[in-house]
């Protein structure tokens, strides 16, 4: 019983331990890495990129993929940031920009859906549409200096005397709970699983897959447009090159984070460790000092090839496990 | 028996496709208690009933009640509703999710607005308990083997409601063993006052658990018995509307040649990757060479290991007095054999591709790639073979994953004798197939037989092995028990063997 538990989540517990083996490798070569700050700066760096993986991981999960995430976020900055500056009320931007989100998330799994069309291209012309968008607003960056926008952009949450998170990762941290009681404990999230196992039992078992898999991607253009505003705190400003192949960051989390490409199976804790990961490795980066930061791709890269052929080994000694079990019956 | 209470009714039933009269005025009646066999070759109309019957398809006509009252089947959700539940052939659950999720998705009990798995856990516990299985219900659903998940399946159907249920060929991946478990858990329910509708191609399933018969063919009615009082052979008269005599003819062919014994393959003491024990076996020129022994007893392991899918690891294997080493597929092939594996869908058709390129597949192989086989060429040996294995398809362009059970396996019956194989391997070559069909291929086997090719046959049933084979050898546990030929073979000394375990 207890080894069931630990193999479901085995690679859960990989991708924690070697989180916790990158911090401690981290504190004892690098002066005043080990520090309450240093690990939540982690959330406050990142806490955009949390959002947006939670979300894409429901899409993983049920079998699809969404690479629209990253002009949605880049569309989200520069719309909020043009009407801004026409002196919109700050909260019904944000609102309209949630509203856009599941709106266009709503659409592109409406075709994936009733058209059959596959995720990857009904996504990829969603992903150039919101890219295009953004220049047609305007081709320079523009400032966002709305005070609510600045206040919740600097104020600072403290934690301790020297530790503080912002107010995005409180945001981000919510998304992670709401998004794991929805995974586990909703019939929505249960149904994500079924349909990314095997979609044509889910529909036999009566499930209702159209609107599940309508739903999946409603909710991803949901937490791209919440990351988007996230991000606009972060950066104060609207850009339309901005986060060009943060749709792969999300997806490269959400895959060390055990989430497998082919459906079924995936936790959205997985995928947040899976973006801290990415997240460390880009702090150990700079406080090396003399490396490029493209070195994180490099080793984003070994990881998720690492990763990948664990999953691989996982699945096959399954499969063993299996056979033996038939053989023996 | 026969004061029974009814309980479902089915009157007049007619269905129309474009072309096809899939069910002409057809009535079916189950009673509470009783397990109903509904038979019938391939296209006779019994999946269509079914399909009525759960709201999948729609009828043109006819009227169904459900304890007298009439009803109106609009979907298969809409049938789970009214106490109608279907377990379909081909497992439909999620492998990924748990036992018990399987079970409940979709109506899981909720606490607070959240699922309450605790719930869930316990009550899939006690709903599979009522089925004789013990298991932990927290571990996926693929950690199982098949037998289990079709409890599950049956336990999921019942606990949405309890009134017909319908097993549809539940039996094709289950052995002998887990059959006799399935069919507890059929009688218990019966007594519980269940109705069961059962379809399957085992005839002898059919008369060791149902009650009634229904037999259909060609979308029409032919009759409704009672089991006890219908013998087999008039039964498969029934289903196939000929006479036995088809089959009785394959009985005399067999035994015109029976003499002449020369070597094609031997092997000694062999051990495989696939757990084979110490196999010693001989192929002579131009025999049936069947071998029997339960699912998982080492009959497809032999004929994988002979083909080179299975490496060997021990013993020797020879061909033609020439001893192999390092046996591959395209070794075997070129050597002269052919394999047609048991799982047709995954280990033999390519679905995408069109009959001739089926065909043609293991001919190119055999002949490497560099010397490509014209399209015009192509075209002809299928054209050919269409014709002589009676192959029903519009064209040789057509896709195979387009013809039905039967047909594509001869399409890969084709695939081999096209390479011209001194041996041929069957692994199962009549699963899932109507009996007309069964004993079309049955009868292609013994006449290659006689032109000098070695077949060894690979079968289930029982009665389809005894009526090919001229000699059988016995597995059981991945070891030969011993063989049998001429009149020392029949049902009852194999089962004794397979039962004993030991040695003739």
């Amino acid at each position: 019983m207890k080894k069931g538990i630990l193999s479901k989540n085995f690679q859960l517990f990989v991708t924690i331990v070697l989180f916790l083996v990158l911090f401690l490798a981290g504190s004892l070569r690098y002066r005043g890495f080990f520090s309450a700050q240093v690990f939540l700066n982690l959330f406050i760096d990142n806490a955009y990129l949390i959002i947006i993986a939670v979300g894409l991981t429901f899409v993983l999960i049920s079998g699809g993929i969404d690479i629209s995430v990253a002009s949605v976020v880049a569309f989200v900055g520069m719309l909020s940031a043009y009407l801004l500056q026409n002196g919109w009320n700050p909260y019904v931007v944000m609102l309209l920009m949630l509203l856009i989100g599941s709106t266009g998330g709503f659409l592109m799994g409406y075709i994936i859906h009733y058209f059959k069309i596959q995720p990857f291209i009904a996504t990829l012309a969603g992903q150039f549409l919101y890219r295009g968008a953004c220049f047609i607003i305007s081709t320079t960056s523009i400032i966002i200096d709305n005070p609510v926008y600045t206040t919740i952009a600097n104020y600072q949450i403290k934690l301790a005397p020297k530790a503080y998170i912002s107010i995005s990762v409180v945001i981000a941290l919510l998304v992670v709970i709401a998004g794991t009681i929805m995974a586990r404990f909703s019939k929505f999230g249960r149904a994500v699983y079924a349909v990314g196992g095997n979609e044509q039992s889910a529909n036999l078992m009566g499930l209702p897959v159209g609107r599940i898999k309508v739903l999946v991607y409603v909710l991803s253009g949901f937490c791209a447009a919440l990351g988007g505003i996230v991000f606009s705190f972060y950066t104060l400003s609207g850009y339309g090159l901005q986060n060009i192949g943060l749709e792969m960051d999300a997806i490269a989390s959400s895959v060390i984070g055990g989430t497998l490409l082919t459906g079924g199976v995936g936790s959205v804790v997985g995928s947040m460790f899976g973006v801290l990961i990415q997240g460390i490795i880009q702090t150990i980066i700079i406080f090396q000092g003399n490396l490029s930061s493209w070195w994180t791709k490099v080793a984003v890269a070994s990881l998720l090839c690492l990763f990948i052929v664990l999953q691989r080994i996982i699945s096959a000694n399954r499969d063993k496990f299996k056979r033996k079990m038939l053989n023996n019956a | 028996m026969e004061n029974k209470e009814i309980l479902l009714t089915m009157r007049k039933i007619s269905k129309t496709f474009p072309g096809v009269k899939a069910l002409n005025n057809v009535d079916f009646t189950l009673r509470k208690g009783e397990i109903h066999a509904l038979l019938g070759e391939n296209g006779a109309g019994k999946s269509t009933l079914i399909k009525v019957l759960t709201g999948v398809e729609s009828m043109d006509g006819g009227q169904v009640t459900l304890e007298g009252k009439p009803i109106h089947v609009k979907s298969s959700q809409h049938a789970q509703t009214l106490g109608i539940s279907t377990v379909y052939q081909e497992i439909n659950l999620c492998g990924n999710l748990s036992v018990a999720e399987n079970i409940f998705i979709g109506r899981e009990p909720m606490a607070y607005g959240m699922i309450d798995w605790k719930m869930i856990n316990k009550r899939a516990k006690e709903l599979l308990n009522n089925l004789n299985v013990d298991i932990d219900v927290t571990k996926t659903l693929d950690s199982y083997p098949v037998a289990i998940q079709q409890m599950v399946a049956i336990a999921r159907a019942l606990d949405i409601s309890a009134k017909v249920l319908i097993l549809d060929e539940p039996t094709s991946s289950l052995d002998a063993a887990e059959c006799k478990e399935l069919f507890t858990v059929m009688r218990k329910l019966c007594n519980e006052g269940m109705g069961i509708i059962f379809v399957t191609h085992f005839l002898d399933q059919v008369y060791e658990v149902s009650d009634r018969i229904t037999v259909l063919r060609n979308g029409e009615l032919v009759g409704e018995y009672e089991a006890k009082s219908l013998p087999k052979v008039e039964l498969i008269g029934k289903m196939i509307g000929k006479d036995y005599e088809q089959l009785q003819q394959i009985e005399s062919a067999k035994k015109a040649h029976m003499e002449n014994k020369e070597s094609y393959l031997t092997c000694k003491n062999l051990t495989t990757e696939g757990n084979l024990k110490n196999l010693d076996l001989e192929v002579n020129k131009g025999e049936v060479l069947g071998l029997a022994g339960l699912l998982g007893s080492g009959r497809t392991e032999t004929v994988r290991a002979l083909f080179g899918a299975d490496k060997i690891l021990g013993g020797e294997l020879s061909v033609k007095n020439t001893r192999i080493r390092n046996n591959k597929p395209i070794t075997a092939i070129r050597k002269g054999m052919g394999y047609c594996s048991e799982d047709r869908k995954s280990e033999g058709i390519v679905g995408e591709l069109t009959i001739r390129e089926n065909i043609i597949l293991a001919l190119q192989a055999k002949k490497g790639m560099f010397r490509f086989i014209g399209k015009k060429e192509q075209t002809k040996i299928s054209q050919q073979y269409i014709k002589l294995l009676d192959i029903k398809t519009p064209g040789c362009e057509q896709q195979i994953k387009n013809l039905s059970g039967g047909n594509q396996q001869k399409v890969l019956l084709a695939r081999w004798l096209a390479t011209n194989p001194e041996l041929l391997m069957l692994d199962e070559p009549t699963r899932g197939i109507d009996v007309g069909t069964k004993a079309e291929i049955q009868k292609i086997v013994l006449e290659l037989a006689e032109k000098g090719m070695s077949i060894i046959f690979i079968s289930s049933e029982m009665d389809e092995m005894l009526r090919c084979c001229e000699r059988m050898v016995v597995l059981n546990d991945k070891k030969k028990l011993g063989e049998l030929s001429g009149n020392e073979k029949n049902e009852q000394v194999i089962m004794e063997m397979i039962a004993g375990g030991k040695s003739v």
